[in-house]
């Protein structure tokens, strides 16, 4: 028998949260949800989920990437997907295929809000099992 | 006026005072970028003098004597180098010296006044690397303003106005998918949040419209006399079904008439900000208090609600564009975040002042400040 793993999820749009959480749980997984990076690393204190997914402008515009900082100080082996709705189109979006900023970014993955839910699955599967290997 | 610090690191206590005198009320001027520099000399007679002095006064300018009783110049100029300081530095030199000087300029120095120098050659090389400073100022502001409005903006709309259709979508999906099962009413709360989003992008349009008539600032103005009484009257009716659902009281309280110059709907933009904004940010049961006084010169508006207030550290960013304070007693409240830095930028052009003093969990206080005759163009 397997335990159910813990995601979290970070996001300042309750609807988006809402619906991730949806999403994710009919995955199978456990959802643990935060609302503001505020919140998010009170809850990583306490809690070590499997995976975060977090969103990238939440208090600050940078809010994702500061989270997803502390959270791999705290747990360096805790795979983390930075979703973003900032799209690529509008020209001033992070170049997150960039070297330079991603050796900063400590990120696992980032992922475009709105991908599709088959893909998802996926993309956190094959974290997980990366983590675990 | 700014006010750019020299270092002069020299053993020559006559060359010291003589770069200090010289500069003391020398000026650069540029008056086309309304910008103009003077002086500020300081000394040094070592070079582990002059490096304390880099460290703790950060100079512009550095005037660097090659030879010197203990370090020599050179290797202040690498100590600089290596610590990738952002300080402009000439050697000082006597001709003797000239190769080292130019061997010098490769490792990092922008150039070299050869010793002895007349005032006037000494002020045109200042002249140059003033240029020099400025433009480097310049364009580093204008990248950092310019990139930074532009990105912050850009993201930050395409963030806000993506976000409702994302979230609606993923709504619609879920209902299409009957995720809820066969139950209609188990879609209720994904109806009303659809809802209730779709009425934050209209908000956020009509939002976006009054801040391209500000931004513009062009045609359609028409300033006139008009009864500031009167608008807030007009706004306070307009608000009131608001009002009411939270039952909250609202008062004007004030003069009768208050006239001043201004555009109509500009001024209403205002008073219908400020005070939704005190309905929405306030408490069930809670009050609004709007008081106008004029006094000849000057009309003062003063809106006061009972609501959730503000952190201090929060008062500051409130009237920038898209800025909304998030935190558990305004998660429910929907706004585009643009209201407050329309009303500030109204304000600007009218010469006018916004003040805002707050009380969490007690409430709001905005002052407004508008002078009645409107003084510019």
């Amino acid at each position: 028998m397997t335990t159910k793993k813990t995601i979290l999820i970070v996001d300042d749009d309750q609807d988006y949260l809402y619906q991730l959480k949806a999403r994710v749980e009919s995955f199978g997984f456990q959802t643990l949800l935060a609302e503001s990076q505020k919140e998010a690393e009170e809850l990583i204190v306490k809690t070590k989920p499997d995976l975060a997914i977090l969103d990238l402008m939440m208090e600050n515009e940078d809010s994702g990437f500061i989270l997803c900082y502390k959270m791999k100080k705290r747990y360096p082996e805790v795979p983390i997907i930075i979703a973003t709705g900032v799209a690529a189109e509008t020209g001033i979006s992070f170049d997150i295929n960039d070297e330079n900023n991603r050796k900063w970014i400590k990120a696992d993955l980032f992922l475009e809000k709105g991908i599709r839910k088959e893909k998802l699955k996926e993309e956190i599967d094959n974290l997980l099992i990366k983590m675990n290997s | 006026m700014s006010t750019l610090k020299i270092l002069v690191i020299d053993d020559e206590p006559g060359i010291r005072s003589g770069i200090s005198r010289i500069l003391r009320n020398f000026r650069v001027d540029y008056p086309f970028m309304e910008e103009a520099f003077d002086f500020e000399v300081q000394e040094a007679s070592t070079g582990e003098a002059g490096i304390e002095l880099i460290e703790t006064d950060k100079p512009d300018i550095l005037l660097l004597d090659n030879k010197l009783p203990g370090i020599q110049g050179v290797e202040v100029l690498e100590y600089i180098r290596k610590k990738q300081m952002n300080i402009i530095v000439v050697m000082i030199t006597s001709y003797a010296s000239l190769e080292l000087a130019v061997k010098a300029t490769s490792d990092g120095a922008y150039d070299f006044i050869p010793k002895p120098f007349t005032p006037q050659e000494l002020k045109s090389s200042i002249e140059n690397i003033t240029k020099r400073v400025f433009l480097k100022k310049m364009t580093n502001k204008l990248q950092e303003t310019g990139k930074q409005i532009r990105f912050q903006f850009l993201s930050v709309l395409s963030h806000e106005l993506k976000a409702p259709l994302n979230s609606i979508e993923g709504y619609l999906q879920m209902i299409r998918e009957r995720q809820a099962g066969p139950q209609l009413e188990s879609y209720d709360y994904m109806v009303d949040r659809m809802l209730e989003r779709i009425k934050g992008m209209r908000t956020l349009i009509l939002d976006l419209l009054d801040l391209t008539k500000v931004t513009s600032g062009k045609g359609t103005r028409d300033i006139r006399e008009i009864n500031l009484v009167d608008i807030a009257h007009t706004a306070i009716d307009t608000m009131r079904p608001y009002s009411i659902q939270k039952d909250i009281k609202l008062n004007l309280h004030g003069d009768d008439v208050v006239k001043i110059m201004a555009d109509n709907e500009e001024m209403e933009i205002i008073f219908n900000n400020l005070i939704s904004n005190a309905i929405k940010y306030n408490k069930e049961g809670g009050t609004v208090d709007c008081t106008i006084r004029g006094d000849g010169n000057c009309v003062e508006v003063l809106v006061e609600d009972t609501g959730i207030g503000i952190n201090p550290e929060d008062l500051t960013k409130i009237f920038v564009d898209f800025v909304r304070i998030r935190s558990e007693k305004s998660r429910n409240i929907t706004g585009s975040g643009l209201g407050l830095a329309i009303v500030k930028k109204l304000i600007d052009t009218y010469k006018g002042t916004i003040e805002v003093t707050s009380q969490p969990d007690t409430g709001s206080k905005f002052k407004v400040k508008l002078p009645i005759e409107k003084p510019c163009s």
